[in-house]
């Protein structure tokens, strides 16, 4: 399997403070990674910085080519698809609409008009309300557009921050069963960032725990899930 | 009946300026938070190079156009040179730029072509309009040329690839980075399209107010007031606003007593005020919730 991001001895900044403390972690093509870790963990940061929306230090490679030093917009022409926390959605603009945006780098005209009509079969609900406002949605429907409007650029690695938050839990049984099908089927390689452990566990291949901006543990995402002490001392359930 | 209606009339084509510098106001405003006071300032100039251009013998039209590629550029020359650098600096300091590009094109056009008040003809004649006595051409032809602007604005936003790239930019800069939308260049983009629809409303202002580095001072606070009344945050908004001011600055200088010419001004800054103290957010405009 080949490295499709390799991430190291990342430390990231928020003016003088330090908030990432020289983080190393690798993502193969085609996985399902995670990363665990408590509330100011530094998971958010870690996302961020990848995308280059923070300060930061420390090598950052997709597909071998280094990331540093290139601007957000930049890095999404690689093929980085990133759902920020609060989904980052155009709230005054419609779910149709939405869905161009994420698409707004491509230029193949016909190709996006028949991926919007692949988001409506994925997620039937933004069919029926194609031309709503964004911000008339539910939190979970909004959740789904900002997964499909990541998906509109055909990314090679999706970047998700805490999907569940916010959510019903059927509703987030719902979302962690279709961020799976996307994973195999469309072969999109996914990392995504959980406080809800035990969901993620599930649904991950590979898993990642950090602790106070460091990675503190690694591992197969089942083994983690299974051993009884990670999960009690960092993971809380 | 007769006055009213040509009262009516005659503010609909003022108004029809009001919007165009409401909307130019609006625009920069959505995409950098800041009230463009020099925008008057830089529809005066592009107007004094039209009128250049005529004078060195080119046609109304030919000028016209020249002008608005000119306005473009030099807007998004403006936002790169002068505010890009103050994006992140505090309001007053944005606020001070504007003040000192005021200042510089106000001087700049006293300079290269002084102060004394010039005739600016209008390609439409000043004849009655389709033998009414209610509006005459060249007011017909103000009102023409803005209803066509705003619609082509309107497909532009609403239908092109780069006017939902430019919405999203304004709307949630962050998300727009992250769909890999270069925001600074939108923005930049916004200047440009704002500086040109403003030169549109200077051109067309020209043979009414005439041609002085001061023209556009009265015509940028009717402006605001319009931008104020229908909502800063709504282009929409910013449009019906400008046409209302100029109908209501004309009905109110004619029927109230005493208004007459010398308190139209006013009038428009107690309407400011008054929107203000009202209904904040506009006729239009969102409220703006923010955490603190």
């Amino acid at each position: 399997m080949t490295t499709l991001l390799n991430v190291k001895d990342l430390r990231a900044y928020y003016g003088q403070v330090q908030a990432l403390h020289g983080l190393s972690f690798s993502l193969n093509e085609g996985s399902l990674t995670t990363l665990l870790g408590a509330n100011g963990a530094g998971k958010t940061t870690t996302l961020r910085a990848i995308c280059n929306m923070v300060r930061s230090t420390g090598a950052i490679e997709f597909d071998g080519k280094p990331l540093n030093n290139r601007s957000t917009e930049n890095i999404v022409r690689f093929g980085i698809a990133h759902v920020p926390q609060g989904r980052g959605t155009f709230t005054n603009m419609t779910v149709e609409e939405n869905l161009q945006l994420g698409a707004i780098t491509r230029k193949d005209g016909a190709g996006i008009v028949s991926d919007i009509e692949r988001m409506y079969a994925h997620f039937p609900v933004l069919k029926q309300r194609h031309t709503q406002q964004a911000g008339t949605l539910s939190g979970g429907e909004q959740q789904m557009l900002a997964v499909a409007r990541a998906l509109m650029l055909r990314p090679r690695l999706m970047l998700l921050d805490e999907p569940s938050f916010g959510l019903a839990p059927l509703v987030v049984r719902d979302l962690f069963g279709i961020l799976g099908k996307i994973n195999r089927e469309d072969k999109v390689s996914i990392l995504v960032v959980e406080q809800n452990a035990q969901l993620a566990l599930e649904l991950a291949d590979k898993a990642y725990v950090i602790e106070t901006g460091r990675i503190v543990m690694s591992g197969n995402a089942k083994d983690i899930a299974n051993n009884e002490e990670i999960r009690k001392s960092y993971l809380g359930y | 009946m007769e006055l009213f209606t040509n009262q009516v009339l005659a503010g609909i084509a003022t108004g029809a300026i009001y919007a165009c510098m409401a909307l130019a106001v609006v625009m920069i405003y959505q995409a950098i938070d800041h009230l463009n006071f020099a925008q008057g300032e830089m529809a005066m100039f592009s107007t004094f190079i039209s009128w250049q251009l005529m004078q060195w013998g080119i046609p109304y039209w030919a000028a016209f156009v020249i002008t608005l590629i000119f306005s473009f550029i030099a807007g998004i020359a403006i936002e790169r040179i002068l505010f890009k650098p103050l994006t992140k600096a505090p309001v007053l300091t944005n606020v001070a730029g504007f003040i000192a590009l005021f200042a510089i094109i106000n001087s700049s056009a006293g300079l290269i072509w002084d102060f004394t008040i010039k005739q600016y003809p209008t390609p439409f004649g000043s004849a009655p309009f389709l033998g009414s006595q209610l509006i005459s051409t060249h007011q017909a032809g103000m009102i023409g040329v803005t209803v066509l602007l705003l619609l082509g604005l309107y497909f532009f936003f609403q239908y092109t690839r780069i006017g939902l790239a430019m919405r999203a930019a304004a709307s949630v800069p962050e998300s727009a980075r992250l769909v890999g939308i270069n925001t600074s260049w939108m923005i930049a983009l916004g200047w440009g399209m704002a500086s040109a629809i403003g030169s549109i409303a200077g051109m067309l202002i020209a043979p009414v107010v005439f041609l002085e580095p001061n023209m556009m001072g009265g015509v940028l606070i009717y402006g605001f007031a319009a931008a104020v009344l229908g909502g800063l945050t709504s282009p929409f908004g910013a449009v019906v606003g400008g046409f209302l001011v100029g109908v209501f600055e004309n009905l109110a200088g004619t029927y109230i007593p005493g208004v007459g010419n010398e308190l139209k001004l006013p009038i428009a800054l107690a309407l400011i005020i008054s929107v203000l103290v009202v209904k904040p957010a506009g006729l239009f405009g969102r409220h703006i919730v923010k955490r603190v």
